[in-house]
């Protein structure tokens, strides 16, 4: 929790017209001797982290780089991302364990890959991108931000007790949310904290009051939905405080074009327009100190090109394989069409600059996929990336080979570097204390 | 009772005495009495609203024209409801952003200069100062209805004091008045429905509902929202307590044509309505289903039930038989009927009665637009879906999922994937044995719609081919969709299904081993009652049981995969 105002002295300051003037600071203050953007105290600009999951996979045989360790070179289907070879990792050779549960395809290896395990109960585990912005997304306005391109509010985001963050997909609507007028730009010399904002945050603790008597009165299940409600209230209480502080100055925060239309539907084109503006716009709130955490679900589901009569994850069980290709050519087709829409998104945030790096530098983007092969469900050899250093907290460069680990072992190293304290993370056979100690700086 | 037992339920002593002073007699002695044998109460729930009961709580209270203006977050299906999904979802902090901004929009603009006169009780001393006394009197009135109970003393003020305070940094009456009002909206006591258990005076070591948390069960079963006034007040006099006076209640209710409003949210709920909103055609393969078809295939089938269930008062099953039905010109387009823009008396509704000619292939809502297009990949038909969905939706069966590790092989190397038919498809299916079993209980279901195309068009070939639309429910064959119609108005699975999820959306939860004679009973005195929905729903909410729980121990770890497929959590293919 950030420095919490009380109604109080919220209110007595507001009383006493709190208006701040602050001189602006010359923008290359900011830079360090390297030209390394920095934050206004001195300290490198905080660590980012993304998650990306893409469902369906990729083919087998045209995605692994046939080296290992640092001299790999990209194989068919990443060649795409030949621009981030020295910044990224493939993690290969893991596998999701489904310890006798059935398989329940499409959904098993994402629960996997983002909890670390299987749902038992209500209670099931959080997904690992909430227990990272627990530790790093506390201090700005959005804890987190979840986008889905073409998968409409699916999200897997989830907190502990059956909480999911709803995903945004609408670009125009995360404008609104991001930079609409309760956005305060960090290097405006001026800053009055909004006196609707004081007035919010002393009806909050009303709410807040009533916490005492609900949590007496409820069975053990439903307090801990309550106290997920409680605490959603709390952050909105944060996020309140925070917009009644003067922000730092942030040197590389310009503000965003508005946007204003945006495509829906699942089409493929509705997808590429989408996922440009929202990177922009993540670029923007990144840059500007808004978030720290994103996780977009990219939708494979009734993802079809215009006219196109199956979808692509029907046409991994129903296009043949092409005898000439060996791989089923239209299922091949929108499996590049995914990577080249993550690499879109990539370079929008490397094109972002702060000093001279990239909003992307100081990330560590996780791209993740539910099947080794969608075409038989397989659960093994999956395809993991990491992109970026994570401000130099993660080494980069590398294809690692982790023969018939657990995927979670790649979870636990991304959890660790992101500053989560944790020794162990899965359950059961997916439970690993073993992370990739190749990643960690 | 176990003393035990009470550890993760403490009652509200306090409440439920003051509600008993004022509380009459039981006229009846045994409450949970059955003729099919004893029942024994399941735990109480807490509720999360659905994004559709917030709306109409809206409406219900600051007008039909406030704009809500943002998004609640998604609700989630368990068991084949939202409704019992409700007892399982929280808020989340960027689902609370939403709500606290809708909470803002809209009591922004309940004290807008349109609404203000309508609901303030009285007029400010000064629109730029503090009154607490107005202030008090219209949270008072309010609060009651948004809590659906009567505020505290302390809560009361605590929102008083709000508004005081937010009055001051704002120098306005009536905005520091809306931030207090949307703190109301954005506090658990409205956003959830907790139920409050009192003991039973009848039943020593049972529970039940006192009588606000009795008042709220009973109007979100039967309209789909909170409590009105009246309702309440026949709560805190304790009338509602008694078998007299909640038949009282019971029948202002059910006469009330807020009563639609119950029967259509339980079946956009069962249907699954709410897929609607992210339900596309491919513009190219059918160019006729725009968002408007889209809309209006959704809200015909809605009239089609509601005009059986409710408005002629039929057997409810003749939904799936009904010639009988209502169009508007962009359903003209794609029924192949002229729809003329106005209504046989010249009347504006675009909504024109429809009957289609006993010849026709259509009819009941298994045929209609809704359906076919609903339960259809985007860019064309699908027998499996449809025929699964008939089975799970209609009859409350499950199907499996597809074995993970099929082996395509053997019929992507024949013709099948070249066949012209959906049913020359399929039946390559049949070939492999993890496949057959499944298959052949839902294709053939889906078989009979296969002359509706993904849009629900009808046609007369697939590729060229002709279409044999022959197919067989559990031991009934059929020629046509009119022939899949009866077979499922003639099969028992239909009205025991629907009683099965009444009764879980009233309760909020699937029913426990304990209350399988209430539901025994329940189906019985629907079949007695001809199949008559109102009948059923009267039934349900007059029987004591939904009124009843156990002290509830922690729920066991149950439908959660499924609950996470269901709900959108993950992707599901």
């Amino acid at each position: 929790m950030s420095k919490s105002f009380t109604r109080r002295t919220v209110l007595r300051g507001a009383m006493g017209g709190m208006a701040v003037s602050v001189g602006l600071p010359l923008l290359d203050c900011f830079l360090n001797e390297n030209g390394t953007a920095m934050a206004a105290d001195g300290a490198p600009l905080p660590v980012v982290f993304g998650s990306w999951f893409q469902n369906l996979g990729l083919n087998p045989g045209r995605w692994k780089p046939a080296q290992t360790g640092r001299n790999y070179e990209n194989n068919l289907e990443l060649k795409v991302l030949d621009p981030y070879r020295e910044r990224m990792n493939i993690i290969s050779g893991t596998q999701y364990f489904m310890d006798g549960r059935p398989l329940e395809t499409h959904v098993s290896g994402v629960q996997i890959a983002t909890m670390g395990s299987l749902p038992l109960g209500v209670n099931s585990d959080p997904s690992l991108d909430t227990t990272i912005a627990d530790v790093i997304g506390d201090k700005t306005r959005f804890k987190s931000i979840e986008i889905s391109l073409g998968a409409g509010r699916q999200s897997l985001s989830r907190r502990r007790g059956g909480a999911i963050n709803p995903s945004e997909p609408s670009p125009a609507a995360l404008y609104a949310r991001l930079f609409g007028p309760e956005f305060k730009d960090p290097n405006d010399a001026q800053f009055t904290p909004d006196p609707h904002v004081l007035a919010r945050r002393s009806v909050l603790s009303a709410i807040a009051d009533e916490r005492r008597d609900i949590m007496k009165r409820i069975g053990a299940t439903d307090r801990t939905r309550l106290d997920e409600y409680f605490t959603a209230v709390r952050q909105i209480e944060q996020q309140l405080d925070i917009e009644l502080q003067k922000p730092a100055p942030l040197a590389s925060c310009r503000l965003p074009e508005a946007v204003t239309t945006d495509a829906s539907g699942r089409n493929v084109a509705a997808v590429e327009l989408n996922n440009k503006l929202f990177a922009a716009l993540l670029a923007h709130a990144l840059a500007c100190g808004q978030t720290r955490v994103f996780n977009v679900n990219f939708g494979t589901q009734g993802l079809r090109t215009p006219g196109g009569v199956r979808d692509w994850h029907s046409l991994t069980h129903e296009e043949p394989i092409d005898p000439a290709l060996g791989y089923q050519r239209d299922v091949t087709w929108f499996i590049e069409f995914a990577t080249g829409t993550f690499a879109q998104f990539l370079r929008l945030l490397d094109g972002y600059r702060e000093g001279d790096g990239s909003v992307l530098d100081r990330a560590l983007v996780l791209w993740q996929t539910d099947h080794g092969y969608a075409r038989t469900h397989t659960m093994d050899d999956l395809p993991i990336l990491t992109i970026g250093g994570a401000g130099g907290r993660i080494r980069t460069g590398m294809h690692l080979v982790a023969a018939g680990d657990t995927s979670a072992r790649v979870g636990l190293t991304v959890q660790q570097a992101m500053g989560v304290s944790l020794n162990s993370w899965g359950r059961l056979s997916n439970q690993t204390s073993k992370p990739i100690a190749e990643m960690l700086a | 009772m176990a003393q035990g037992g009470l550890r993760s339920r403490k009652l509200v002593w306090g409440a439920a005495a003051a509600v008993l002073v004022g509380c009459s007699i039981w006229a009846v002695a045994t409450m949970l009495g059955s003729s099919s044998g004893p029942i024994t109460p399941g735990p109480s729930v807490t509720r999360r609203l659905t994004a559709e009961q917030y709306q109409n709580i809206i409406h219900d209270l600051f007008g039909s024209d406030i704009d809500l203006g943002g998004r609640i977050e998604p609700d989630l299906r368990v068991n084949g409801l939202l409704a019992v999904g409700a007892s399982h979802v929280s808020i989340t902090a960027a689902g609370m952003e939403q709500y606290d901004a809708m909470a803002r929009a809209v009591a922004a603009q309940a004290l807008d200069e349109y609404h203000r006169d309508m609901l303030l009780p009285c007029q400010p001393v000064s629109a730029s100062d503090v009154d607490e006394e107005c202030a008090r009197a219209f949270l008072s009135k309010v609060g009651r209805l948004i809590y659906r109970r009567a505020l505290t003393e302390n809560q009361l003020e605590a929102y008083v004091t709000a508004a005081a305070e937010a009055t001051r940094l704002t120098h306005s009456f009536h905005e520091g008045l809306a931030l207090s009002l949307s703190g109301m909206l954005s506090s658990p006591s409205f956003l959830f429905r907790e139920e409050v258990l009192e003991p039973d005076p009848q039943q020593p070591g049972l529970y039940r509902l006192d009588a606000y948390s009795r008042a709220s069960q009973l109007s979100f079963f039967l309209w789909n929202s909170a409590p009105d006034s009246k309702l309440l007040s026949a709560a805190e006099s304790g009338e509602l307590h008694t078998r007299k006076g909640l038949a009282r209640q019971v029948d202002r209710m059910m006469a009330s044509p807020r009563l639609e409003a119950g029967i259509r949210a339980f079946f956009i709920d069962q249907l699954r309505f709410d897929e609607f909103e992210t339900l596309a055609k491919d513009a190219a393969l059918f160019p006729k289903f725009s968002a408007q078809v889209a809309e209006d295939a959704r809200e015909q089938t809605l009239r089609t039930v509601i005009d059986v269930a409710l408005t002629r008062n039929r057997d409810i099953r003749e939904i799936y038989t009904t010639k009988k039905t209502f169009m508007t010109p962009a359903l003209g387009a794609i029924y192949r009927v002229p729809v003329y823009k106005e209504g046989p008396n010249g009347s504006p509704d675009a909504w024109q009665p429809f009957e289609f000619p006993s010849s026709d292939s259509r009819g009941g809502i298994l045929t209609q637009v809704a359906f076919t297009s609903l339960h259809s990949p985007a860019g064309r038909g699908s027998p499996t879906l449809r025929g699964k969905a008939v089975r799970e939706i209609m009859l409350c069966q499950q199907v499996p999922a597809p074995p993970a590790d099929v082996d395509f092989s053997s019929f992507e190397e024949g013709d099948a994937h070249a066949a012209a038919t959906a049913r020359e498809r399929l039946n390559a299916h049949a070939t492999v044995a993890s496949c057959a079993g499944c298959h052949k209980i839902i294709d053939p279901i889906g078989f009979a719609l296969e002359h509706f195309d993904g849009a629900g068009e009808y046609r007369l070939t697939e590729a060229g081919a002709p279409i044999d639309a022959s197919g067989e429910l559990d031991g009934i064959t059929y020629e046509d969709a009119g022939g899949l119609g009866e077979a499922v108005y003639r099969n028992p699975a239909a009205t025991s299904c629907l009683v099965d999820r009444l009764s879980a959306r009233a309760l909020g939860r699937t029913v426990t081993a304990g209350e399988r004679n209430w539901v025994k009973d329940l189906k019985e005195a629907f079949a007695d009652s001809g199949y008559r929905l109102p009948a059923l729903m009267r039934e349900i909410v007059m029987s004591e049981t939904l009124y009843s729980a156990s002290v509830p121990v922690d729920e066991p770890a149950q439908q959660v995969a499924a609950a996470a497929v269901e709900s959108g959590v993950v992707e599901v293919q």
